[in-house]
Formats: structure tokens, C-alpha cells, sequence
């Protein structure tokens, strides 16, 4: 023991204890600083929205007396909406990962198109909203429809799919690869029965990550023009539709205290549907660990 | 008289612009263990490798000169690489086995590549030949995963003989292994050797002694000595195998 207290090393270890419980504070601190912001927004909303939330709320149309208005036009609107953003963005995202990292020769071309994807995911989501309004509203005559909405925030999330499925599929060691191909397989059959459901849990956050912020998204989709009066429920993706946050902005900006409360009912309501989608795909991605892939 | 059943011809590898192997010509003997030995970064992987065109998934990796095939050359325009590492199969220095039933590590190469049969009989056969077959029959349809490290191995054997290749490469497949599994595989060799071409790539000399028939040593990519094991171990003629072989660098 007295060798031990000659050693130079040994002479700061109460500084680096120190050190490690006061950095160790800090990060705890951090954390519960974010989960308590968390909870007071929570608490706060909830309290407003609360009583409004109920199946008269659920199923009415918007309507100028408070009473009577309701959520259903923004409810399906968002459900159509972001269901069919799943449907094109999702293989798009993928697929554009799998061909990058499985098929594209590495080369200045390949850097470009990485760079350029990195740079897409941080442009303001109103830029998007733009290009959605030129391109798919007014060149392709797709009008304020789902379909267009939903276009634009592919657009706006294939970035983050893309980078998400491409680190998941980067991540899938080499060995697994080569174990396949060494069994005469091809490309493609060692993508999809190796690579694919390797990569599954990776891509499943990406996705998570991505839709939700589809969900809340509203500024592309004002400047598409998603009606903020819709009376009606979307019947197919062609027809004219709105969103949930949509129609949280609308109320609040709103004089009447009671539209206010609705606001706050609504972003109760766009939790939920959020907190459905994601266990959704937290118990697919579960399963794919489970099964190792 | 032996037959030969591949033969790599001048063949020079690069990574970039170094050469990992230079101007190597050998022939591998059919039904018989080739081992290829030498100090670590001689490039002996990377020539066997370059026996069923794996070298290909390195982007920066180039080669030239021939690898032959039953007197094919594998890298002639027109010659499929899939269907070259269908007939020479490999087994890598880690065991790599799928995250899957053991059952399905088995019988995926045979299936994606439409063989016919009983896969039952298939996969028994398999891995009866890889000598794991009374281990895992009471628990086919479990993860390999949780197999140990030297079953693993011989599950990867049993995978690559499910394809009934002709050559079996193997990257030095004990590497990972305790010194038990490693006398399991090597007895393997063994019996394996009657109906496959084994090229093995070790770096454990008394390995290469014990279970090849021919040895060839490399040295900075340079092939030095290609003969009978017994004489390249016994009566070496170059200087440099005698000094590697006896231990005395590398």
C-alpha cells in the first residue's frame, strides 16, 4: 500500500473523482431540465385542452361557435396525409440508401450526392413548401390536394430516411456480406435476406424520426395552401384536405379564449396520434431485433 | 500423378498501388490440402481470396494475370462471379455465421441458388459432414448465435459444403478458435480432403505441417517455396522457408 501512495498517477485521483461526480451532475442535470420542460408543456396543455377533448370534439367539423367545433376534418387530413407520405417516402428513402451503399461506386459523384443530401435535411421546411407549391400544386396540376401535401413532405423527410437507412445499412458488418456472397449469391439476394433486416432497427428509427416530424410539420403545408376550413373528410388522395397543427395554428390565433382551449385539445389529440405511430414502429423495429435480424 | 484443379498464373494483386502479391504461379492439386503460410501481411489471404473472386468487393483492389478453373480463367469476360463462388466455396478466419436458425444458415445458399432435393437430407448431410450434427439435431430451428465459437466455425462448414462446391477456400479458419475446436476442425480436413480441394491460408506453422499435403510459403507477396509439406518442412530449398519454418522469424 505505501508503494501505491508513491505512484504519481495515483495522487489526482481524488481531483478526477471530483471531476467525474461534478461532470456527472451536470449530465443529469441536463436531462431532467429537458423531461421537466417536457412535463410543464404537457401539464400546461392538458389542463386547457382536456375537457374539450371528447367524442363530440373528435367528430365534429370545424365551426365558428366553439361548442360545436370539432377535429375530425384535420384528424383524417393528417391521417391521409402522412400515411401516404409513409407510402413514398419510406421505399424512396431506402431505396435511395440501399443503391448508395450497396451498388454506387464510390467516386466524386457518390460525395457529391452524400453532400447534397446532408445539406437538404437542414433547408427550411417553408423552401420545401415552395417547391411543392411550383412543382406539384400548380406544374402538376395536383391542386391543394393529399397528394400533393403529401409529395412535399417526402420531399422534406427523404433526407433524414436517406441518412438514417444509409448509417444502419453502413452498420451491418462486412462479414455478414461476405459470408452470403461466398455462398453464390447475388447482389440483390444478399441485400434483402442479409443486409435489410440487419439494418431493419436502424432504418425503423430513421423512419420513426422522420414521419414524426412530417406530423408536425405546417409551414410547407400552409404554403401549399391545405385549406384551414375543410368540412369535409378526404375521400381519396386527390381531394383537398387539412392537418392537425394546421388547425391548432388556426384556432389559436383566434381572439375567443374557448379556441384557445380547442388549440389545445387538438395538440392533445396530434400527441396521441404521434404516440400511436411511434409505438407502431417501435414494436416492428422490437421485432426485428428480436429475430437478430 | 496429381491432377490439377486450379492454377493462378503471374497473378498480381494491388491495393492502390502497392502490390500485396507479386507474380505468384502456382497449382493447387484436386483432392488434396494446399496450405499457404507465411508472416502476417505476406498476402496470402488476399490470394485466396483472389481463387473465388472476393478480392472484387475491395474497391481500391486490382489484379493481373489468370486464375484458372479446371483450365477456365475465372476473371474471363463472360464467366459469372456468382457462379464461381457457388462452385469454390469459402470459410473465413472469423466464424460468420447468419443471425438465423441454424437450420437456415444451412439450407439459404442451396435455396437462393434453386437446388434440388431434399433440403432435409441436405441439411442433415451437411452437417454431418462438418461433424455438428449430433451437437445441434435437437435444436435446428435456434439462432447460431448461440452456438460456441468452434461450433460456429463448423456451421459455417456445414453451410459452405450444403453448396457441394469443388474447392473449399479457408481463410485461416482457427484463428478465432481454442485449441479443442481447432483439433475438431483439422480432423475434419481430414475426411473433408477425400471429396473437396481444401486450400487452406494459416499462420500457424505446425498446422500447416500437420494437415496439408503441399505448402507454399510467402513472403512480401513473393511466392518462395511451393512443394510436398514434407519436404518444404524436412528439406527446404530456399534458406528464408528454412528460417520461417523453424521458427526462427516472422
Amino acid at each position: 500500500m505505501t508503494g501505491l501512495g508513491r505512484h504519481h498517477s495515483a495522487n489526482n485521483l481524488p481531483a478526477r473523482r471530483r471531476a467525474l461526480a461534478v461532470f456527472r451532475f451536470a449530465c443529469a442535470a441536463m436531462t431532467w431540465a429537458a423531461v421537466l420542460i417536457l412535463v410543464a408543456l404537457l401539464v400546461h396543455v392538458a389542463r386547457q385542452g382536456m375537457s374539450w377533448l371528447d367524442w363530440q370534439f373528435l367528430s365534429s367539423f370545424p365551426s365558428r361557435f366553439p361548442d360545436q367545433a370539432g377535429i375530425k376534418s384535420a384528424l383524417f387530413g393528417t391521417l391521409w396525409m402522412i400515411s401516404t407520405t409513409a407510402i413514398i417516402a419510406v421505399p424512396l428513402g431506402v431505396g435511395a440508401a440501399i443503391y448508395l451503399e450497396e451498388y454506387a461506386r464510390r467516386g466524386a459523384l457518390s460525395t457529391f450526392i452524400q453532400i447534397n443530401i446532408a445539406n437538404l435535411a437542414g433547408v427550411p421546411s417553408i423552401v420545401y413548401g415552395m417547391l411543392g407549391l411550383v412543382i406539384f400544386v400548380r406544374f402538376f396540376l395536383l391542386g391543394r390536394s393529399v397528394l400533393a401535401g403529401a409529395l412535399t413532405m417526402s420531399l422534406l423527410i427523404l433526407p433524414v430516411i436517406i441518412i438514417a437507412a444509409r448509417e444502419a445499412i453502413r452498420a451491418v458488418p462486412g462479414s455478414l456480406r461476405q459470408a452470403s456472397y461466398a455462398l453464390g449469391s447475388t447482389r440483390w439476394q444478399t441485400v434483402r435476406h442479409h443486409v435489410l433486416p440487419s439494418a431493419l432497427p436502424g432504418i425503423m428509427t430513421g423512419v420513426i424520426l422522420a414521419l414524426s416530424r412530417a406530423i408536425g410539420e405546417t409551414a410547407p403545408l400552409v404554403m401549399i395552401g391545405a385549406l384551414t376550413y375543410v368540412a369535409f373528410v378526404p375521400e381519396g388522395p386527390l381531394d383537398a384536405f387539412t392537418t392537425l397543427p394546421i388547425q391548432v395554428f388556426n384556432w389559436t390565433s383566434r381572439p375567443q379564449k374557448d379556441f384557445h382551449a380547442l388549440g389545445a385539445a387538438g395538440i392533445l389529440v396530434l400527441l396521441i396520434v404521434l404516440l400511436v405511430m411511434n409505438t407502431g414502429a417501435i414494436l416492428i423495429r422490437h421485432r426485428a431485433e428480436r429475430r437478430g435480424g | 500423378m496429381m491432377t490439377s484443379i486450379m492454377e493462378a498464373r503471374n497473378v498480381t494483386i494491388r491495393y492502390g498501388e502497392a502490390p500485396a502479391v507479386r507474380e505468384a504461379t502456382l497449382v493447387i492439386p484436386e483432392n488434396r490440402v494446399t496450405a499457404i503460410i507465411g508472416p502476417s501481411g505476406c498476402g496470402k489471404s488476399t490470394l485466396l481470396r483472389a481463387f473465388n473472386r472476393m478480392n472484387e468487393f475491395i474497391p481500391s483492389s486490382s489484379m493481373d494475370g489468370e486464375i484458372l478453373f479446371r483450365g477456365t480463367d475465372i476473371y474471363d469476360k463472360g464467366i459469372d462471379p456468382v457462379e464461381v463462388r457457388r462452385r469454390i466455396g469459402m470459410v473465413f478466419q472469423k466464424p460468420n455465421p447468419f443471425p438465423k436458425s441454424i437450420e437456415r444458415n444451412v439450407s439459404w445458399g442451396p435455396a437462393i441458388n434453386g437446388y434440388e432435393g431434399d433440403p432435409r437430407e441436405r441439411l442433415e448431410g451437411a452437417l454431418k459432414k462438418a461433424a455438428l450434427w449430433d451437437e445441434v439435431k435437437d435444436r435446428l430451428g435456434s439462432s447460431a448465435l448461440g452456438l460456441s465459437g468452434g461450433q460456429q466455425q463448423r456451421l459455417c462448414i456445414a453451410r459452405t459444403l450444403a453448396m457441394e462446391p469443388e474447392v473449399i477456400l479457408m481463410d485461416e479458419p482457427c484463428s478465432a478458435l481454442d485449441p479443442v475446436s481447432t483439433a475438431h476442425i483439422e480432423n475434419l480436413l481430414f475426411e473433408l480432403k477425400k471429396k473437396y480441394t481444401i486450400v487452406i491460408v494459416t499462420h500457424n506453422m505446425q498446422q500447416a505441417a500437420r494437415v496439408s499435403d503441399y505448402t507454399a510459403f510467402f513472403e512480401a507477396g513473393v511466392l518462395v517455396e511451393y512443394g510436398e509439406t514434407q519436404q518444404v518442412f524436412t528439406r527446404p530449398k530456399v534458406k528464408r522457408t528454412e528460417e520461417y519454418v523453424t521458427g526462427r522469424f516472422g
